[in-house]
């Protein structure tokens, strides 16, 4: 009954879309004025809808209702409840459904909350927005209906793969999604001010809360999902470049760079058609990231069903979408005027400069990420991994970061070098003893990662100078929010820096009573005992450790499981987090001399990485309230004064 | 900067981005890129010692022999007509077993040994990697 009620909510919602893209092609037209107010109500109707729908799917997949073949295919009844609930979302049909209900809420939150934008831009978006909607809607009912009956249902049905049961897997997806999907909005809005000829400073405000938004999702999303890779694989690595990682890093670069360029077009009303270029880039990157993850054509936790008809029809959608704004593009951007005029030393240029870097970064993220399949159809097989990308994509963004610190201390429109130099003497000077340290004390390191630590030196204070000397309390929140933004760079930059160079590893086969050295500490292996949980049953080490010269003793216990429902092993690594880094110890297997693999590693600073990254989504928060705050006074000046 | 043209000059540094990164992306590619091998497939074309590749076939019945270091394992991978030892040291995955499909990510060593520094193993009953299915495929056609 709940799984009738979901497909039918979720019909209702794809013929208001339908009804919505024609009210507003009308209205468009100059035809349908009686028909415009109708356009927010269907939009955010539309929305409830969609997340009715999906609710219902999660009530079949809290109740185990195994007729549903979704529910049958990917849960368990014996589940914990959590994973019962992240089970929804951790399939293909019920991960798409996710994906629309946060693209239909995206376009309910433009109807109920955008004010700013001219009432005709809004209506040309929302009808923009639900036309993607429509195409995914049938993409859903079409060839991925999370619905579907089973006849005769079986008992207990066949589990979700026990990689992805873990807290980590309850909340990444969706955050990741409100990033993913969210940048829709700054789409839909780009086609939006093509259609009514809308491109200008006041449209960039009114775009810029929502780019915001979205990224500070993506954000965090990329750096759980970072974390979660990092202690769920076992392997002691925290960024893989597997193509479904590049899938959600691409959205993230391209959004960044649009979200520096609205910033410009918002204060200097420069850069127009470079913005609505980004906003358009920025989700179709989104829906390649899409086509990459849920059209099997990759193999990974994330590619659940490999089915070329899911393919094919994601491929069209993308065309036609990504195909059709381009064009709309090419057609319109004529007739924006230029903006404003800057110098080349500005903080403008700088911005021009982080984008310019951005874009080479996302062109090679790109390339890198596509040629295995482009190799794959004229019958190479290759794979790109790490040493390609760190050799473009990595230098290139130590060279981001260290241009990142020279905009915020330059002056909008002109600006001269000296006084820029001026204000980075201090992070300057740092540089230099760090790089004489780094030449001195550690002169066999990497390259990537020494300059890493220079940099991120640098980053760090740097990125501190435009609040030198001011009075923090009159700070726009705007400016503190960019501050820690960047100083999250700086300190992310650290983390890597340092856990590739400084990563002490110790590969071994263990005998009970064992000891080993590894970086500050000594590891005493004690045996192996079996334990259990919910759903599977482990042999967990019992290792020792002791900071040597603190005399101070405790317990990490890795395990090897075994989860019964479907069987398979997993090993769950344990880690021990210290102020200065992680210690983090795999359980191998037992060999026939009754010893124990054990692989353990010293990741020095390493807990950085992910510190960074919540910083750099604190200032988007930070930045994020401050522009609100500030909008919102004024509109109370503004009908305050008009009475 | 000064000039009337700058959305042109804007225009063209974007340009020169784009050029910028796809000839980034194809130097790097070139020594970067690790192809896919099966045993069949170095059996006819031996590649150079040290360069990266991946090798991907099945792992030979009572092939796995681990040496006294408890740390490393060798064993054989083949597919329909040709073998070839591998190396490893680490922890194999879960999924590591005979008769299993594996890929093999590292090296040739100048001996003919494949030196893996990673080994990917079969998931699950359900899972195949489709760069082996296709590799099974063609070798499948080959032995017929």
């Amino acid at each position: 009954m709940m799984a009738e009620a979901g497909l039918g909510l979720l019909w209702l919602a794809a013929a208001l879309s339908l009804l919505q893209v024609a009210v507003g092609a009308l209205s468009l037209m100059g035809k349908g004025e009686a028909l415009a107010p109708l356009m927010k109500p269907v939009a955010i109707l539309q929305g409830l809808l969609v997340a009715l729908s999906f609710l219902s799917l999660i009530a079949v997949f809290l109740s185990s209702d195994m007729s549903v073949k979704l529910v049958a295919a990917n849960s368990h009844s014996d589940k914990p409840w959590l994973y019962k609930l992240s089970g929804t979302w951790g399939n293909h049909e019920g991960s798409m459904l996710l994906w629309v209900t946060v693209l239909a809420l995206a376009g309910a939150g433009i109807a109920a909350f955008e004010r700013r934008i001219k009432a005709e831009t809004l209506i040309a978006s929302l009808m923009a927005q639900a036309l993607i909607s429509l195409g995914f809607y049938a993409f859903l009912l079409f060839s991925s209906n999370p619905f579907e009956r089973l006849s005769p249902a079986p008992e207990n049905g066949m589990g979700l793969n026990p990689m992805l049961q873990d807290p980590g897997l309850a909340f990444h997806p969706p955050t990741l999604y409100f990033g993913y999907v969210g940048m829709s909005v700054a789409f839909s809005f780009a086609v939006g001010a093509l259609l009514t000829r809308d491109v200008g400073a006041e449209f960039a405000r009114a775009m810029r809360p929502w780019v915001l938004g979205a990224w500070i999702f993506l954000t965090i999303g990329i750096t759980a999902g970072s974390y979660w890779a990092y202690y769920e694989l076992g392997w002691g690595g925290w960024w893989f470049w597997d193509p479904v990682e590049n899938a959600s890093l691409m959205p993230w670069l391209a959004s960044t760079a649009l979200l520096h360029s609205v910033t410009v077009l918002a204060t200097r009303d420069s850069l127009r058609a470079w913005t609505i270029m980004l906003a358009v880039v920025a989700f179709s990157m989104s829906m390649v990231g899409t086509f990459l993850v849920r059209s099997g054509i990759l193999t990974s936790v994330h590619a659940f069903a490999v089915d070329p008809e899911r393919g094919s029809f994601l491929l069209a959608l993308l065309a036609l979408y990504i195909g059709g704004a381009l064009t709309l593009f090419a057609l319109r951007i004529g007739t924006v005027r230029e903006g404003t005029r800057f110098d080349l030393v500005s903080r403008e240029g700088f911005l021009v400069a982080n984008n310019l870097l951005l874009s080479v970064v996302l062109g090679t993220v790109l390339i890198g990420t596509l040629y295995p399949i482009v190799a794959q159809a004229f019958g190479q097989q290759v794979s790109i991994g790490a040493p390609y990308f760190n050799s473009t994509a990595g230098s290139l963004g130590l060279l981001i970061a260290f241009l990142m610190v020279f905009g915020p201390v330059t002056r909008w429109r002109r600006d001269d070098v000296r006084p820029v130099l001026k204000r980075l003497m201090l992070p300057a000077l740092l540089l230099a003893g760090v790089t004489v340290a780094v030449l001195l004390l550690a002169p066999d390191i990497n390259i990537l990662p020494k300059i890493g630590m220079m940099v991120s030196a640098f980053v760090i204070l740097g990125s501190l100078a435009p609040l030198w000397k001011r009075n923090l309390r009159r700070t726009p929140l705007f400016t503190i929010g960019m501050v820690v933004a960047h100083l999250g760079i700086g300190v992310a930059l650290a983390g890597m820096a340092a856990e590739a160079a400084f990563t002490r590893e110790v590969l071994a086969a263990a005998k009970p009573g064992q000891r080993f050295e590894i970086g500050p500490f000594s590891v005493t292996f004690n045996g192996v005992k079996p334990v259990a949980g919910p759903n599977w049953t482990a042999l967990e080490a019992d290792m020792r450790v002791e900071r040597s010269g603190s005399g101070k003793t405790f317990t990490v216990a890795p395990q090897a499981r075994m989860f019964s429902e479907p069987p398979t092993e997993t090993s769950e690594a344990a880690l021990s987090t210290h102020w200065d880094g992680q210690l983090y110890l795999v359980l191998g297997k037992q060999d026939a001399q009754d010893r124990w693999q054990v692989r353990m590693w010293w990741k020095p600073l390493v807990t950085l990485i992910w510190a960074g990254g919540l910083l750099i989504a604190l200032g988007g928060v930070l930045a994020l309230v401050g522009h609100l705050r500030r909008e919102a006074r004024s509109r109370w000046r503004r009908e305050y004064w008009m009475g | 900067m000064k000039a009337k043209h700058q959305r042109l000059i804007l225009a063209t540094l974007a340009l020169a981005a784009v050029v910028l990164a796809g000839l980034l992306a194809v130097s790097a590619l070139q020594d970067k890129a690790a192809y896919f091998y099966a045993p069949s497939d170095i059996a006819l074309q031996k590649p150079a010692p040290g360069t990266r590749m991946r090798l991907g076939g099945m792992v030979a019945d009572k092939s796995i022999v681990r040496a006294s270091d408890g740390i490393t394992i060798r064993f054989v991978v083949e597919d329909k007509t040709d073998k070839i030892a591998v190396e490893f040291r680490g922890i194999a995955p879960d999924l590591f077993k005979e008769k299993s499909g594996v890929v093999a990510e590292g090296t040739l060593r100048p001996d003919g040994v494949f030196i893996a520094d990673n080994l990917l193993a079969k998931h699950d009953e359900r899972y195949m990697p489709p760069e082996l299915e296709g590799k099974m495929h063609k070798t499948d056609s080959l032995s017929k």
